[in-house]
């Protein structure tokens, strides 16, 4: 069973990325369970939500305290919430930030990948909410759900044009990725 | 169909299945979505029902139970807050023995204010005379609603199902929404036994002075007590029309090899099920049984299947402050008093409030019975915390 955890502000669609990603492992054939842990439910406040997936029925209702997988829609979040706390030492982080790898100095093991997902929706989305960029480079990096599987879940929420600007970020974010791999 | 939905979804989408004609519900956390997802689905025509808005709880109710009364499929929500706001009319419904059909998704009561989930607004009523029946998973949630207005209406009586708040109705999971020829086929149309109605004026729920109040309340709870019967006829031909087990008085998981027992209710059974399957891998027999009916306790079954066990032990979301747990003083009645079996019946109270209830917990709670019995524990309680001057 592969469990994610997601770290972002209310506003930041992390309870729908969450949504999506499952949605999306269940496109894929796979089982999937999504939840959020709601605190203050304010904009701007610290949320986080939770995504497991298995090939068989997921029981477990624990929250997520050993994550595979780290999502982190806003940096800043690492000095206030300690974000990292029980990440598996060979899991993966992914954080949304403009700046370069060595000037995070996060304390961990784990892979540390990061992609400017506010910048990118700003862009394209026109608006700062970076959960399509951030799941849309996880799967590039992970592989873990297919792509095309995030797109049908993000067409299925988002019907029209906020659904096809999600995408384009989501496949802007893709490339990124990809290009990063050709010259790693 | 398979969807992978929220369960308040699911639930909105079932319930709209089996056919309100009047639905009255004010939206509060976390029960919100199922109300907005059937207000949805009322608006967009999807199903044909009276949806009223109602300024409180208590309105909620009173709609419902005047608009039962005249003979109408109705269906309300609440949880919480909402659950203690709509007390007297849940009372009165059940007096009145009208077939309605409730969901409660579960949340802790104030004060201090919480709004995340334990099981103590519907604990509040369990005298009412509701049925009430507790879902494992969504899946669950979603067949019972249907199974409940068949219940209901097969016996006038109200039936009040309680799902997890956030733990299951925010979250996202496989649910099978059956089609609308299922549901019917399963769920005939509602023909009400006693009606209101101004072509032939009577009165229901009225006055019973003492000649008659202790009839009333007898025949309520003899009717409560004989629904155990309908409650796992429905459960069966529900896995018989739609291929599933949902429902039903009780389940049970590796309970035949078990040297101890867990007794539990609700959602936090998925996390029972998998740790006992670690304890398996580790040599360890932990088996478990998962209450579905709370009201009607099935107290004869339950002594039936555990009458071996000598290991027991209750952990529920709830407690009756100053008594202790009382899904555990249930259990615990359900064995004949000076058995000759020297039988532990350990009792913890675990997950008020929303805090967390981790395998690791789960783990320690097997772990100490195994070694002694325990009258009370609250699990993971955080001693440092707590002053000895406050106690």
């Amino acid at each position: 069973m592969i469990e994610i955890r997601i770290h972002g502000r209310g506003g930041q669609g992390n309870v729908a990325a969450a949504e999506l990603l499952a949605v999306a492992a269940f496109i894929d054939g796979k089982f999937a369970q999504a939840f959020p842990s709601f605190g203050a439910e304010r904009v701007g406040a610290p949320v986080q939500a939770f995504v497991r997936i298995d090939d068989k029925k997921i029981r477990l209702r624990e929250e997520v305290r050993n994550p595979d997988y780290l999502i982190v829609q806003d940096y800043y979040l690492i000095e206030t919430v300690p974000v990292l706390e029980g990440l598996k030492p060979n899991g993966l982080v992914l954080i949304n930030t403009d700046k370069p790898l060595d000037e995070l100095k996060l304390n961990t093991t784990a892979r540390v990948e990061t992609i400017p997902a506010t910048e990118i929706a700003l862009e394209i989305i026109g608006r700062p909410i970076p959960n399509a960029i951030m799941i849309g480079a996880f799967c590039s990096i992970t592989g873990l759900v297919s792509l095309e599987a995030v797109q049908q879940a993000i067409m299925q929420k988002f019907p029209g044009n906020v659904g096809a600007n999600n995408v384009a970020a989501l496949e802007r974010a893709h490339e990124i990725i990809q290009k990063r791999k050709l010259y790693a | 169909m398979l969807k992978q939905i929220e369960g308040s979804q699911a639930v909105a989408d079932v319930v709209a299945l089996c056919r309100p004609n009047v639905i009255a519900a004010y939206p509060i956390t976390p029960q919100t979505h199922i109300v907005e997802d059937l207000a949805e689905i009322v608006s967009e025509g999807r199903l044909k029902a009276e949806f009223v808005n109602v300024e409180s709880e208590f309105a909620a109710a009173s709609v419902v139970l005047g608009a039962s009364a005249a003979g109408a499929r109705t269906y309300t929500a609440t949880t919480s807050q909402g659950m203690l706001l709509m007390n007297e009319v849940i009372y009165c419904i059940a007096g009145m023995r009208l077939p309605i059909v409730l969901t409660c998704a579960n949340r802790a009561i104030a004060a201090p204010l919480n709004i995340w989930n334990d099981h103590q607004d519907s604990m509040s009523v369990r005298d009412a005379g509701w049925i009430q029946l507790h879902a494992e998973d969504n899946q669950e949630a979603a067949d019972l609603h249907i199974q409940a207005y068949k219940i209901a209406e097969q016996l006038s009586l109200p039936v009040m199902v309680c799902m997890d708040g956030f733990i299951l109705t925010h979250a996202y999971e496989p649910v099978d929404i059956p089609d609308q020829k299922q549901v019917d086929d399963f769920l005939p149309p509602f023909k009400p036994t006693h009606i209101v109605d101004p072509r032939w004026p009577r009165g229901i729920g009225l006055y019973a002075d003492p000649r008659f109040y202790m009839e009333a309340k007898y025949i309520q709870h003899r009717a409560l007590e004989k629904s155990e019967e309908t409650i796992k006829r429905v459960s069966s031909d529900f896995s018989l029309a739609f291929g599933r087990e949902s429902g039903g008085l009780f389940k049970t998981y590796k309970l035949k090899e078990a040297d101890i027992v867990i007794v539990s209710m609700g959602s936090i059974v998925g996390s029972i099920k998998d740790l006992i399957d670690r304890f398996e891998a580790e040599g360890k027999k932990v088996g478990l049984l998962q209450i579905c009916s709370f009201r009607p306790f099935p107290r004869e079954q339950i002594y039936e299947a555990l009458k071996d066990k000598t290991n027991i032990v209750v952990v529920e979301k709830a407690i009756s402050l100053g008594r202790g747990g009382i899904l555990a003083s249930d259990v615990r009645w359900s064995f004949p008093k000076g058995e000759k079996i020297p039988r532990r019946i350990s009792s913890f109270i675990a997950g008020l409030g929303g805090r967390n209830i981790s395998l690791d917990d789960l783990r320690y709670m097997v772990e100490k019975v195994e070694r002694e019995p325990v009258e009370l524990e609250f699990l993971g309680l955080r001693q440092e915390i707590i002053q000895e001057k406050d106690l």
